[in-house]
């Protein structure tokens, strides 16, 4: 029989486990079950395909909020991941143990900076610059995309770090005793080894990228139009429903609820398509 | 013995504080196989890792002395190791495939190098797999991953690998290690092959091995080379008393 003491904080333990997991699922639940009644009455083609979102005249239509997520989130992708991969590279293969021992952890307090600083630094440096230099507004497709760019780099350098971290050393002194330079040794087996973890921590950006909401309602301009260049305003779907939750009422608020559900999907078919690509790594190795 | 190709002079290596190789002189004659013996830890791999210059990777690691290849200190300013490691190739103890296929592992030396030619590519890859005996195995999977394979077929995917840079000298550390008693015979006769265009220098710890197989042997023990001199000779009248424990199996 155990004792007493050790019985309590095990069954604290298992508790807090569980209330966790069950408020995780509450909240999807609660989700599903305010947004998905009025997505199926309003008609799901309607709802995802139209871009009209008035809600005083009836009109609830997200396209052009779709089509603004997906644009900021493949943008800070084209900024994030080159960026991301080439540091962990340089971490894992280039730097000295000095400067790994410094910059680690500092990648990792990046991550902690909350995103209203990022969407600050947004609105007083990147705005300015790209309106003076590249015309429009500032607050743009393309700051967003900075931004979000340099916010998902925790995210992708810690994970790829650790796929280049775990490729065989094997490997490496395979391709050094065939007279592979440093670097041909990096790009023709190391990231080849490591791609699969690669491709999950440039998955799992994207999915911070998709749900980031401060910083983008601060930067990219909150217009509901189908942007036609990098230099348009837009409002993502998160940026949507931050900006309308708290004054909507009736269909209006069931409207965000459905556009939550909309992002709660798209998001775990990321989180789906990074596990599986993990996966795949270890099955490998 | 033949004409040295590699010559060792009082090479010493340290491991931070640990002397890992303690004056060390050995000449390795060329197209032959030279077998490494010893107990486990007394430097084999230290030492043969000091040919091609592996062991610069290893941080702390110090060497002093030379290491002569056609005359020519690997260890002097200026020397090209890149280039060298083509000239001295390597076959690990562990079969070390790269996760690619078949057909890419023999052909990375060359792409290495920036041979593009489709054509000179496809003849290399295949003479390189007939020299390691591995052709009629795979080639109908060229493209298959190369971890795929069984592991002596692995092995000799990482023979044929280092064969395509068209090296002098193959490097072989315990190449049978991992390997059943049947895939280590046909490495074994692979090797008695290859001997006629490639000095060989392979570190065993397997005595029938190197009887078997070297022209030469050389014995180290903690660090020190205690004797080496033609395989056969070394074998049946080794001059030192370790030397003789060694071989007639009273330590190690
Ligand atoms: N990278 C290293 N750092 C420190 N010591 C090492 C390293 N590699 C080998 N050694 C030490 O050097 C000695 C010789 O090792 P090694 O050459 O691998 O022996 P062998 O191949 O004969 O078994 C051993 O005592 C081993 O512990
Ligand atoms: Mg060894």
């Amino acid at each position: 029989m155990k004792p007493v003491g050790e019985r309590v904080v095990e069954w604290t333990l298992k508790g807090l486990a569980f209330s966790a997991l069950a408020s995780l699922l509450l909240i999807a639940v609660f989700i599903f079950m305010e947004g998905a009644p009025f997505m199926v009455r309003l008609g799901v083609k309607d709802f995802l395909f139209s871009s009209d979102w008035r809600p005083q005249e009836g009109h609830y239509g997200i396209f052009a909020m779709i089509v603004a997520s997906v644009w900021v989130t493949l943008g800070a992708m084209l900024v994030g991941a080159p960026l991301g991969i080439a540091g962990a590279v340089f971490l894992n293969e280039f730097a000295p143990e000095s400067v790994r021992r410094v910059i680690k952890p500092m990648i990792e307090l990046l991550a902690g900076i909350p995103s209203v600083v990022y969407g600050f630094i947004g609105v007083m440096v990147v705005a300015p610059l790209i309106r003076e230099h590249l015309g429009g507004a500032g607050l743009s497709v393309l700051a967003a995309a900075l931004i979000l760019g340099v916010m998902i780099l925790p995210t992708v350098i810690s994970i790829s770090s650790d796929a280049i971290g775990s490729v065989p050393r094997s490997y490496r002194e395979g391709a050094l005793a065939l007279g592979a330079t440093r670097w041909q040794s990096v790009h023709m087996v190391v990231l080849k080894a490591a791609r699969s973890g690669i491709a999950a921590s440039v998955i799992l950006g994207m999915g911070r990228a998709v749900g980031e909401t401060m910083a983008v309602i601060m930067v990219a301009g909150n217009a509901v139009t189908i942007p036609h260049s990098p230099l348009d305003s837009v409002c993502t779907l998160t940026a949507k429903i931050a900006l309308e939750m708290g004054s909507a009422v009736g269909l209006h608020r069931q409207a965000l609820f459905a556009t939550g559900v909309v992002l709660f999907i798209g998001i775990m078919v990321l989180n789906g398509l990074a596990m599986a690509a993990m996966k795949k790594r270890s099955a490998r190795t | 013995m033949a004409a040295p190709v590699i010559q060792i002079e009082n090479l010493n290596l340290h491991y931070g504080a640990f002397h890992a190789l303690k004056n060390v002189n050995l000449a390795i004659g060329a197209r032959e196989i030279t077998a490494l013996i010893g107990p486990s830890g007394c430097g084999k791999s230290t030492l043969l890792r000091c040919l091609n210059r592996m062991n610069d990777l290893v941080p702390g690691c110090r060497i002093e002395g030379a290491v002569r290849f056609e005359e020519k200190d690997l260890y002097a300013r200026g020397v090209d190791v890149c280039g060298l490691r083509k000239r001295i190739g390597m076959v690990f103890q562990r079969p070390n495939p790269f996760p690619l296929s078949v057909f890419e592992n023999v052909a990375f030396g060359l792409r290495v190098s920036g041979l593009t030619d489709r054509a000179s590519v496809n003849a290399v890859v295949e003479r390189s797999l007939r020299g390691a005996w591995l052709w009629d195995y795979v080639k109908d999977k060229l493209g298959a991953p190369a971890l795929e394979l069984p592991l002596d077929q692995q092995q000799r995917l990482c023979v044929a690998r280092v064969l395509a840079v068209e090296p002098e000298v193959i490097l072989m550390d315990e190449p049978c290690s991992a390997l059943d008693p049947i895939s280590t015979a046909k490495i074994e006769e692979l090797m008695l092959e290859l001997r006629a265009a490639y000095t060989i220098v392979i570190v065993t710890h397997n005595m029938q091995q190197a009887s078997r197989i070297s022209d030469r042997s050389a014995f180290m023990l903690m660090g020190e080379m205690i004797e080496a001199g033609g395989t056969l000779g070394l074998f049946t009248k080794p001059t030192d008393k370790r030397t003789e424990d060694y071989i007639t199996g009273r330590f190690g």
